[in-house]
């Protein structure tokens, strides 16, 4: 899916909770790597994972939540990290709790999930990294020597 | 708002350098450092761990360097891109991170001759074996597949041969195998030929050449598409934990440009043939007026193969660009130029060749391409001289053939030293 780069500016300036849907405490696994990144950069983390929910288990100090529902603060965006056909039903979780962004990442494009979210005006972004996607407009990416599509003059942030 | 499609003449100055967050700094400040201080010990492991951007080691990566990488990225329409210290250092570290021993590739046998040694002599030392085959027929590509085969790997626009390769055909026999198509580009450089945009998955560049432009640095860069299927099975060192970089999954991790990661951690920073950040800065300075130079190179080459074409002193004349070359409607579906290089033959054979080269006041006697100046020489007794005669056939290398790299000096000068030195060669004068 082709994104425009001012949507994607759009959603990472004004989404700063994100509930983060199969998170790992495995610290290689990378929806631990993308949260990490994205919890530096001044994003409050939500992981949902019912493997490690209950008993006030955290995930990168956070309190980890069995589902979307269980949450006990609005957030505004959820980035799955599960397989394609899995999607869906956390597509309706997460609007049920007032989301206004889906996030599905690398792999994972459940188009009917996407749908759900645009026909109620609301963003969805498939198959992508939201750490990849912020490093690549706010900076960082084009350290690595990735095409970022950038084309400022405008004074780089510092990191 | 839909994103602007910049054109490449905006790339080649923009892309990969937004004005310096640290000083403002409009052109590219050169970061003449080995090494980056970290934050904490917290950054420090994030940085290692690559769960966050930055720099850690020039080895690795470097903010001026990455500018370079980006932006011939960009150029190729490619994801992303890795320099190295010579275009060599980027086709050795391209096959080496595809490749490993007990693997097999197929490759053009009209390539660069150090391509053929690297690909027949020190990767054969690695257990990587290599057939190669007439790079003119795509058939040849596929007939050569065998099920270990990981890469077919050949030029665009071969050197010296000037073969042009049916990029899309020769994609098409690599995707049926499930392996990449690699292209070595320097010869058209990024504003002639774009091979991704036909299929191709990987480009190799010697920077040294058209990039860089003024004879001055070597570097090379490879491009990754980001559009290769790496899971396929036939790729575990994309997929499977990688021992060389404590477990991350190169292709589950960063996605399209997993390749170009992996190339970086795993043969960049292992064999350590890293560009120096003066070395990025000089060829930049090229890439800026690469769409100007390149359009010069076209025209002036296609003036001298033009000249040679009609004098009775040439035996024969070999420019891609020329409508009767046999493949000259290949090149004009694939290419927007045939690049500043062409070869011929002198009346007279190998000796009255020597005489020509010897002959020359202007034009230089020296084994590079894509300089600003006249560059001429013999290939068979210099940049092909490990191959042996059958080799340097399939090279496409005639005993008598010179080599010239058309230059951007004013073409009344450079015909004017061509026909003096050819009456110098078959002493007519």
């Amino acid at each position: 899916m082709s994104v425009e780069l001012t949507t994607l500016r759009r959603i990472l300036t004004n989404q700063r909770t994100i509930a983060v849907v199969g998170l790992s405490a495995d610290w290689h696994r990378p929806s631990y790597f993308a949260s990490k990144y994205m919890q530096a950069h001044g994003y409050r983390i939500v992981p949902v994972n019912p493997r490690y929910a209950g008993s006030g288990q955290t995930i990168l100090g956070e309190t980890c939540y069995g589902a979307l529902a269980d949450i006990p603060f609005p957030v505004q965006m959820v980035d799955v990290f599960r397989r394609t056909e899995e999607v869906l039903p956390i597509a309706e979780q997460a609007l049920a709790i007032g989301a206004r962004c889906l996030w599905q990442q690398l792999g994972v494009m459940n188009a009917e999930a996407s749908a759900l979210f645009q026909g109620k005006g609301l963003d969805a972004i498939d198959n992508r990294c939201v750490k990849i996607e912020h490093a690549r407009l706010f900076g960082g990416l084009n350290w690595v020597g990735v095409n970022t599509g950038v084309i400022s003059a405008k004074r780089a942030p510092n990191h | 708002m839909s994103d602007h499609q910049f054109q490449p003449a905006t790339l080649s100055i923009h892309a990969g350098q937004i004005p310096d967050s640290a000083t403002g700094a409009r052109a590219l400040p050169i970061y003449q450092t080995t090494s980056f201080v970290f934050d904490s010990a917290e950054h420090a492991a994030a940085l290692f761990n690559l769960q966050t951007f930055g720099n850690v080691y020039s080895r690795l990566s470097n903010p001026t360097v990455a500018v370079l990488e980006e932006r011939v990225a960009a150029l190729e329409g490619g994801r992303a891109g890795v320099a190295s210290a010579s275009g060599m250092a980027a086709e050795a570290m391209a096959l080496m991170t595809i490749a490993q021993a007990g693997d097999h590739i197929v490759a053009a046998g009209s390539l660069y001759g150090g391509s053929v040694t690297m690909l027949a002599v020190s990767l054969k030392k690695f257990g990587i074996e290599t057939t190669f085959v007439d790079a003119t027929d795509p058939s040849a590509f596929a007939a050569a597949m065998r099920p270990n085969t990981r890469a077919i790997f050949a030029e665009s626009l071969g050197n010296p041969s000037l073969v042009v390769l049916d990029i899309a055909a020769v994609a098409d026999v690599a995707h049926a195998h499930g392996v990449p198509l690699v292209i070595d580009n320097t010869v058209p450089s990024p504003m002639l030929c774009n091979p991704i945009k036909f299929g191709a998955d990987i480009v190799v560049h010697s920077a040294t050449k058209y990039l860089g432009g003024h004879g001055t640095t070597l570097g090379g860069v490879v491009v990754e598409s980001g559009q290769f299927p790496w899971d396929n099975g036939k790729f575990p060192g994309m997929t499977e934990p990688s021992p060389g970089y404590h477990g991350v999954r190169f292709y589950e991790t960063f996605g399209d440009f997993g390749f170009t990661m992996r190339c970086r951690m795993e043969s960049l920073r292992v064999f350590g043939a890293s560009l120096s950040p003066t070395s990025a800065w000089q060829i930049l300075q090229g890439v800026e007026t690469l769409p100007l130079r390149m359009v010069q190179h076209c025209a002036n080459a296609l003036a001298v193969a033009n000249y040679l074409q009609l004098d009775p002193r040439v035996a024969w004349v070999n420019y891609p660009g020329l409508p009767d070359h046999p493949q000259h409607d290949l090149l004009q579906r694939q290419m927007s130029g045939a690049s500043g290089l062409l070869s011929f033959g002198v009346v007279g054979g190998l000796s009255a060749g020597i005489r020509f080269i010897e002959g020359a006041q202007m034009m230089s006697h020296l084994v590079n391409i894509g300089d600003t100046r006249t560059l001429i020489s013999h290939p068979a007794s210099t940049t092909h001289r490990q191959l042996d005669a059958a080799q340097q056939l399939s090279a496409g290398v005639l005993p008598d053939m010179v080599r010239i790299s058309v230059g951007l000096e004013h073409i009344d000068d450079i015909l004017w030293d061509v026909d003096q030195a050819l009456n110098a060669a078959t002493d007519r004068s």
